[in-house]
């Protein structure tokens, strides 16, 4: 099968098509960054969301189009829009940065295609607020992907997200088995991973095996020290399970903002990041990251199922999430254990964060943030505190939030991965993996 | 040279500013789901959203007049407790907090999306639905007030209501948690098995109280855009934690806590802020920029959340045998 649409035919006098407007920039940003609403105590960068803008004009032999789609790609972050009865479009991003602007050809009428440049484009700002991005449309014909091949497509994306949030579902499963704690600051050692990274990988400009190795046992080391520093101190002082939650809600916000008070809130690309897209499996075409982060995603989950089922420690560890005093009356160092949890944990944590930053692609300070509920999500839906349970949510989450794209708008693919999640709780509460009385 | 009179004339109108009466309606509505239920609802900044756009939507897409705006928001709030409540009140409280921020972040999420654009706004969100509100205020045209608080009239008709708003919630609370109805309240926060075994039907009580301090969280939606406009970026999970850790700086089990926990945070953070992003301007701190200074308070705002819930749980105002989370 031969894959995505490929032009048959030009016409050869290309029809001049988009124009870009200059709409006046200042209006437009002047209502999105209001100086007032910096002092709401929201997040900071709603002052800076919609001060940039992308816009356009799709003509075709003078003609506007109304209706057809157009998507804004970047930096983890998505949007789409329809031109209107002119045949313009607008759409606001958060930060300047390189975007990929794509036209869906599916929404073009029949018999237009876009002739020159391909129906996705790399945008980037120049020196203003506003870019106009323009297509070349001519007439010509299409052949479009197979609804097959789609969901192929969609079906390996989606089991590559999941096998990342796997990685960073189990630790979190763990940690809430061994010590009871729902830990939100889980999501900052999904960013630290990718941080670390960045800053060996690009900034001191490792090479990039061995930028990945310290950012591992920079994770790691991190899981060491929270546990050392804070956790085991709080235990210690029998301080409530409720009372623990909020403080990791607390260390949440302390460290994410952190990160963006060092390393500032835009999205940087990690080295080979945006790999040609050159392998393809039965249509589906592959950059060599994502083959490779299935891979290692794969090699580093049956290690760590080796670990819990053959090992002693991982024996230990499963005794500590099962009934932590009788493991302690039997002669294990629950503390111990514990903090092996919690630096394996990190660097597992730490893995699924570099594999994110290739998977969206890009770094920024918010990035595990962005995927914390999906992976809270996971876990319960595998029922909280199992490990394969965390596996076997994580890759539902994954693939559901892929294949529900063929249906839903993109900007609503996590309110699907949500709405199961709560679906699931109604119907069986200690998720598919859980035992009933963990619900307690 | 620092300008000090204008970072404490910033930082006092905070004390009053509709902000500040917002965050501490959405803090009482917390207070009862939290302090006094034990509820671990993380959803609030969700009730805040529907009170924003049940009333904006009501006004701009279907131009109903105030009340019946203001009604729709509660309608919808309502829905919302009822639709989050049916699957989770018989959870564990985990479960609880992982499900409202979940439900919290789907209607972030559908208010944001290029979708529903023609009715929400998508990410731009909605703005010019102040008239019908400011038809409503009695106060001829003019500034008044003296020092730090000279407002126009619009402003002042804000700040009236907000602050009315807050002490007739306030009063509310206070006479139903002396009720029987309250004490059932607290007595399932304490030992919900007990409460059971004396023939209250505990699901019932945590429904009506998720939906209370819910409507609560409508209203400071409400009270929160009537001086700018509707964002969906507002409404994300740190506006919830926000809250919480007003909450947590009055006391939970409290009615003063929220309210003065509100005005100390906002003082505080404007106060702080001012005096760095000064202090940064007139060159004492080289090592930080005017946008780095800006985000030290959120780092200030998580330690503090923090300290607060390790060394004093009560918070300011609260009672050590009161504690929400006892268990």
């Amino acid at each position: 099968m031969k894959p995505t649409r490929t032009l048959a035919h030009r016409s050869p006098g290309r029809w001049l098509v988009l124009l870009g407007i200059l709409v006046s920039a200042l209006t437009l940003s002047g209502i999105a960054a209001s100086p007032a609403m910096a002092e709401d105590g929201s997040t900071a960068q709603e002052s800076e969301e919609f001060e940039y803008f992308f816009t356009g004009n799709v003509q075709f032999d003078r003609e506007p189009l109304e209706g057809v789609q157009i998507t804004v790609e970047g930096g983890g972050f998505e949007a789409e829009a329809e031109t209107d009865a002119e045949g313009k479009w607008r759409i606001g991003v958060p930060e300047k940065g390189e975007y990929k602007v794509t036209l869906d050809e599916d929404t073009l009428p029949e018999g237009v295609v876009v002739a020159e440049g391909g129906s996705t484009i790399n945008a980037e700002f120049g020196l203003t607020k506003l870019k106009a991005v323009n297509f070349f449309l001519g007439e010509g014909e299409r052949t479009t992907t197979s609804f097959g091949a789609q969901l192929l497509e969609r079906t390996i994306n989606g089991l590559n997200f999941g096998l990342l949030l796997a990685l960073a579902a189990i630790g979190l499963s763990l940690i809430f088995g061994t010590t009871g704690l729902s830990n939100f600051a889980h999501a900052e050692m999904v960013t630290f991973g990718a941080l670390m990274v960045l800053s060996f990988g690009v900034d001191l400009a490792w090479p990039i095996w061995l930028a990945i190795a310290v950012a591992l046992v920079l994770s790691a080391a991190l899981g060491w020290g929270l546990d050392a520093v804070i956790w085991k101190p709080l235990r210690k002082r029998g301080v409530g399970l409720i009372p623990l939650m909020i403080v990791s809600i607390g260390l949440s916000l302390a460290i994410r903002y952190t990160y963006q008070f060092f390393y500032g809130g835009a999205t940087r690309q990690l080295p080979g990041a945006t790999a040609p897209k050159e392998l393809s499996f039965g249509g589906v075409q592959l950059s060599w990251i994502d083959v490779g982060s299935m891979i290692v995603s794969v090699v580093v989950l049956l290690a760590v199922a080796y670990f819990l089922l053959k090992t002693r420690i991982g024996k230990a560890t499963r005794a500590v999430s099962d009934n932590a005093s009788l493991a302690s009356a039997s002669g294990i160092d629950v503390d111990r254990v514990i903090r092996i949890v919690w630096v394996l944990g990190a660097a597992l944590a730490g893995l699924s964060g570099i594999l994110w930053a290739y998977f969206r692609p890009g770094v920024s300070w918010d990035m595990g943030f962005q995927i914390l509920l999906l992976i809270f999500a996971a876990v319960t839906l595998g029922g909280l505190g199992t490990a394969f349970g965390a596996l076997v949510g994580s890759l539902i989450v994954g693939l559901f939030i892929e294949i529900s794209t063929l249906w839903l708008p993109s900007d609503l693919k996590y309110v699907g991965a949500l709405v199961v999640l709560i679906l699931v709780l109604l119907f069986r509460p200690q998720g598919i993996l859980g035992r009933r009385e963990r619900i307690g | 040279m620092i300008d000090w009179t204008q970072i404490f004339s910033n930082a006092a109108q905070e004390l009053i500013s509709p902000v500040t009466a917002a965050y501490a309606l959405a803090a009482l509505g917390l207070a009862v789901h939290f302090g006094y239920t034990g509820l671990l609802n993380f959803g609030q900044a969700g009730f805040m959203a529907l009170g924003a756009y049940g009333y904006a939507i009501s006004v701009l897409s279907f131009g109903l007049p105030v009340w019946a705006a203001v009604l729709v928001g509660i309608g919808a709030s309502v829905v919302f407790a009822l639709i989050l409540g049916i699957p989770t009140l018989r959870l564990r409280a985990d479960y609880l907090a992982i499900v409202t921020i979940a439900a919290a972040e789907i209607l972030r999420l559908i208010f944001t999306t290029n979708t529903f654009d023609a009715l929400t706004g998508s990410a731009s969100g909605l703005q010019g639905y102040k008239g019908g509100f400011a038809d409503l205020n009695p106060i001829p045209k003019g500034t008044y007030g003296f020092g730090p608080f000279e407002y126009n009239e619009y402003d002042w008709w804000v700040r009236i209501v907000g602050w009315s708003l807050v002490v007739i919630i306030a009063l509310l609370t206070w006479l139903i948690m002396r009720s029987p109805w309250g004490r059932v309240i607290k007595g399932i926060r304490e030992d919900e098995d007990a409460v059971r075994a004396l023939g209250k039907n505990v699901y019932s009580y945590k429904m009506q109280s998720l939906i209370l301090g819910g409507v609560y969280g409508t209203l400071a939606g409400m009270i929160f855009v009537l001086p700018r406009a509707v964002v969906p970026a507002n409404y994300q999970t740190s506006l919830t934690f926000f809250v919480y850790a007003i909450l947590l700086l009055g006391g939970a089990a409290t009615i003063l806590g929220p309210i003065i926990g509100s005005m100390i945070f906002w003082v505080l953070l404007s106060f702080f802020s001012g005096f760095i992003s000064r202090a940064v301007e007139a060159g004492w701190l080289p090592f930080m920029t005017q946008v780095q200074a800006g985000q030290l308070r959120f780092i200030l705002v998580g330690i503090a959340i923090m300290l607060i819930v390790i060394f004093r749980p009560q918070g300011i105002f609260g009672n050590k045998k009161e504690l929400a989370f006892v268990k």
